[in-house]
């Protein structure tokens, strides 16, 4: 054990160097052939397959599994990405026991679904791994589209944009593309620099443009985008991050956790990352799970996740909150932040206990930190958007704002929630109803 | 506890388990550690003629047709007859049935159709002590290029001469293995029964070609690059087996003649089907070659419970009960009128019964927008596919419809006496006896 393993305060090497490559490799190792041909026999091939209505992409299930049981793991691999572009990073990142597993009619049956997510990697990644991108550009259309934002629902237009044959300018605001699925996703989903190689692997389609470090802004105007592209795509997602909005939230050590993940996702040595041996995570969501275990999983002693509501009511999946519990986060639910406490850095993080209507009930907690992540919300960024209602872009079902000619997809626009899988659903149908409007078939 | 034990034609086994001569009886140690483990009896592994033995392929001698999870559906097999020296297994044979006299040990046997052959060879199969033969005149691949094995069983004629000389120079009950590659199994069953022989045993393997290596282009199992057709058995040829033991178990010709059953029995519910089409024990390769010999512990403890459950104090209890079940088309009932019926409680909403009725059937299930289906009962014709593609065991039944009641799908009255193709109206046969 090293010497700072109990030390207060925020440090890095507080574990084993070998703890590390331990704690941050892959969540749900890779699925072996024989383990893929034994989970791929469960599937029952089921009639109009209600795995294939939960999935937001609608990809083809039963079809793609029969493919890896026949030994065609490469038509499988296609069968999905032909639905979903980013097939690989959602079969590591979506909450599959909420969707395409919880339909399965095994889950119903036995209550162990079939491994769908990991058989969708298993066929996603054999594929990938020989370089071989399966779609080919149609004729040049001459048109030309403009999408904001290198995340799953941009990419995800783009790549069908550029399929369908039209030239696509990609504008992000980061240094890489691939937007939360870069910078925002747990170290341990996404091990290996997946996220980035996916970004590589799409873009063999051709036709797209990636122009990092730009966002919409005095030099990258709304306006100019509609003057000089055929269509534009807003899938910027949420750049801002909402606050506590009690005292003391400006002492050192209170940080945003998107910050935090981004952070550790780009450590090219998580070991040098340094994290307290104290620390609460603010919120209920996805974000607060991934900062939490991997605070705990970077050598925090208490790491605390504190929620205003009852567990119900968390967004991050009950998969999540297991497996926040199962590192050692403890989870405080109905508490609701009061005061930071500490002298230029935080000390102690003092929260009421409320009721379901956030109601104090007069009773307080008062935990340690010598860090605080919040993680209670982004929001939409930027000045001149189209219309927007409850803080997102109003979409409807085709994507299509208040103004001709743009859409958008993603966490910025309204609908979905919030998941890689519905950006990537929004993007591909945005692009579908971009490529009628080009061509003129509406 | 039920009672196992089995006298077939005079031969005592502690139960009706034996092991079928194939790769799993070809030497004492095998045959020693099948007793141990528990099977009844054993088929010793089929003796050639004295002199330079066969030899066999250096390459692979199965192949397999996988079903989910690669559990072994069917097996097929090149291999020939023993390719060990006559006395060696004569004298291992000796031995082994000294040390367990209680236990069934029958040797067979194949040399060409000519009558020396089988006087010279059947004195040293007696001098061994074991309780009976059984004549391989089944084996469909390499043996028979030369004559022997399936190219005997084909020839009813062949099949009476060489059994009555078996009955001529041996002492022992002869038991008669039929090859499953004829049309019709009755006339070797008959033929056999004309020679003398005290009962037939079936099915041996069944000719087939396993499968075709797709990139060398050559059958499997492949020898340096080229395939044979193999002898077929395991669990996909049980259905054959059964249907060939019921035809020899009902045809007057061969009624009452003693059967030991064979052909993808896996489990004790497998031997009980063969023991009522007739069967008065069976033998077993393909689920030992799979599971190894422990897997009798099963077979002994399922068959003594169901026959505990049924009351069933002796194998002879049972012995040949689904024989007079065993019909021709021509007399099932057509007045038998059944619907499928779906157990909305068991039902996990999967569809299979759906997409089999609704693309290759009557049309008869409806599936509504919350995935429940149910059973049209205008167009069911009670085929039962959605009862066999069902994930769930009994959760689609097939309801036989009550005598008076209206079949919806008719519009007819069910009646409740028995009548069938012979007398029915749209049969040209039937009217014109009128």
């Amino acid at each position: 054990m090293p010497d700072t393993t109990f030390d207060p305060g925020i440090k890095a090497a507080r574990l084993e160097p070998q703890a590390y490559e331990e704690n941050f490799s892959d969540l749900h190792p890779a699925l072996g052939g024989h383990e893929a041909m034994v989970a791929a026999d469960r599937c029952y091939f089921c009639h109009d397959a209600p795995c294939i209505t939960a999935c937001p992409t609608d990809i083809d299930i039963p079809l793609f599994i029969r493919q890896i049981a026949t030994g065609t793991p490469d038509a499988a691999a296609k069968t999905i990405l032909s639905q979903n572009i980013m097939g690989g990073m959602c079969a590591r990142v979506c909450p599959t026991e909420q969707l395409c597993e919880q339909a399965c009619v095994r889950e119903l049956a036995e209550g162990k679904p079939v491994l769908i997510g990991q058989l969708q990697r298993y066929a996603t990644d054999h594929l990938q791994a020989q370089g071989i991108h399966p779609f080919v550009r149609a004729e040049a259309t001459g048109k030309r589209v403009a999408v904001v934002g290198a995340g799953p629902a941009g990419l995800s237009a783009a790549h069908r944009l550029a399929m369908l044959g039209h030239d696509v300018v990609v504008y992000d605001t980061r240094a890489k593309a691939g937007g939360l699925n870069e910078y925002g996703i747990a170290t341990y989903k996404t091990p290996d620099g997946f996220a980035q190689g996916e970004v590589d692997w799409l873009l063999k389609i051709g036709g797209i443009t990636i122009e990092t470090g730009r966002a919409l802004g005095p030099d990258l105007t709304l306006e100019t985008l509609k003057a000089e592209f055929d269509a534009v795509f807003l899938g910027m997602g949420l750049g801002g991050v909402n606050a506590l909005g009690v005292e003391g939230e400006d002492k050192d050590g209170v940080l945003d956790a998107v910050d935090f993940i981004a952070e550790l996702r780009q450590a090219s040595d998580v070991a040098q990352v340094p994290i307290g041996r104290d620390v609460v995570v603010i919120g209920g969501g996805m974000t607060a799970v991934d900062a939490a275990v991997q605070a705990k999983l970077l050598g925090a002693l208490n790491v605390t996740l504190v929620y205003r509501r009852g567990r119900d009511r968390m967004n991050a999946s009950p998969f999540e909150q297991d497996l926040a519990a199962s590192k050692g986060v403890r989870i405080v639910t109905h508490a609701s932040p009061k005061a930071v406490h500490g002298n230029g850095a935080v000390r102690e993080i003092e929260f009421d206990y409320v009721g379901e209507d956030m109601t104090p009930s007069g009773q307080t907690l008062r935990l340690p930190a010598d860090q605080v992540f919040k993680a209670i919300g982004q929001t939409l960024e930027g000045d001149g958007l189209p219309t927007i209602e409850r803080g997102k872009i109003v979409v409807d079902a085709n994507g299509r704002t208040s103004v001709q000619g743009i859409w958008a997809g993603g966490d910025c626009a309204s609908g979905g929630d919030d998941l890689t899988v519905t950006a990537v659903a929004e993007g591909r149908d945005a692009a579908m109803d971009i490529h009628l409007i080009l061509s003129g078939s509406v | 506890m039920a009672d196992l034990t089995t006298d077939f034609l005079g031969i005592k086994s502690p139960n009706p388990f034996w092991l079928a001569s194939a790769p799993p009886t070809d030497k004492e140690y095998n045959v020693r550690r099948a007793y141990e483990a528990g099977w009844g009896g054993v088929v010793w592994k089929t003796l050639g003629m004295e002199g330079p033995p066969v030899v066999n392929v250096n390459g692979p001698r199965y192949g397999v047709i996988h079903g989910a999870d690669r559990r072994v559906l069917g097996l097929n097999n090149i291999e020939l007859i023993t390719d060990r020296d006559l006395q060696t297994n004569l004298d291992e044979i000796t031995r082994v049935k000294a040390d367990y006299p209680d236990r069934a040990l029958i040797v067979s046997i194949m040399v060409p159709c000519e009558e020396q052959a089988w006087k010279d060879i059947l004195p040293l199969v007696e001098a061994t002590g074991a309780d009976g033969i059984e004549l391989n005149f089944g084996c469909p691949h390499g043996m028979s290029e030369r004559g022997m094995g399936a190219a005997v069983g084909q020839v009813p004629e062949y099949i009476e001469m060489v059994t009555r000389w078996c009955k001529q120079y041996y002492s022992k009950p002869v038991i008669v293995k039929l090859t499953p590659n004829i049309t019709d199994v009755r006339l070797p069953a008959a033929a056999a029964r004309r020679g003398g022989a005290d009962a037939v045993s079936l099915i041996n393997t069944i000719n087939s070609v396993i499968s075709v290596n797709l990139d060398t282009m050559s059958p499997e199992p492949s020898i340096d690059g080229k395939g044979s057709h193999g002898g077929y058995c395991g669990p996909a040829v049980k259905p054959i087996a059964l249907s060939m033991v019921s035809e020899i178990a009902r045809a007057p010709a061969t009624a009452g003649l003693p059967i030991s059953g064979i052909g993808g029995v896996t489990t004790w519910r497998d031997a009980a089907e063969f023991i009522t089409l007739g069967c008065g024990n069976v033998q077993v390769c393909t689920a030992a070659m799979t599971y190894g010999f422990k897997v009798v512990q099963e077979m002994i403890s399922g068959l003594s419970e169901w026959m505990d459950e049924k009351g069933h104090t002796s194998i002879q209890d049972f012995m040949g009960a689904a024989v007079p079940n065993t019909t021709d088309w021509q007399y099932l009932n057509l007045n038998y009128v059944a619907k499928a019926s779906i157990n909305q409680d068991d039902c996990i909403s999967c569809g299979r019964c759906f997409a089999a009725c609704e693309d290759t059937s009557h049309q008869a299930i409806a599936m509504s927008d919350d995935r429940t289906f149910s059973v049209i009962e205008e167009e069911c014709v009670a085929c039962n596919l959605c009862v066999e593609v069902c994930p769930i065991e009994d959760c689609i039944t097939m309801v036989p419809m009550d005598a008076g009641s209206t079949d919806p799908r008719t519009g007819k009255v069910v009646e409740k006496d028995y009548a069938n193709w012979t007398m029915h109206p749209n049969n040209p046969a039937a009217t014109a006896a009128e």
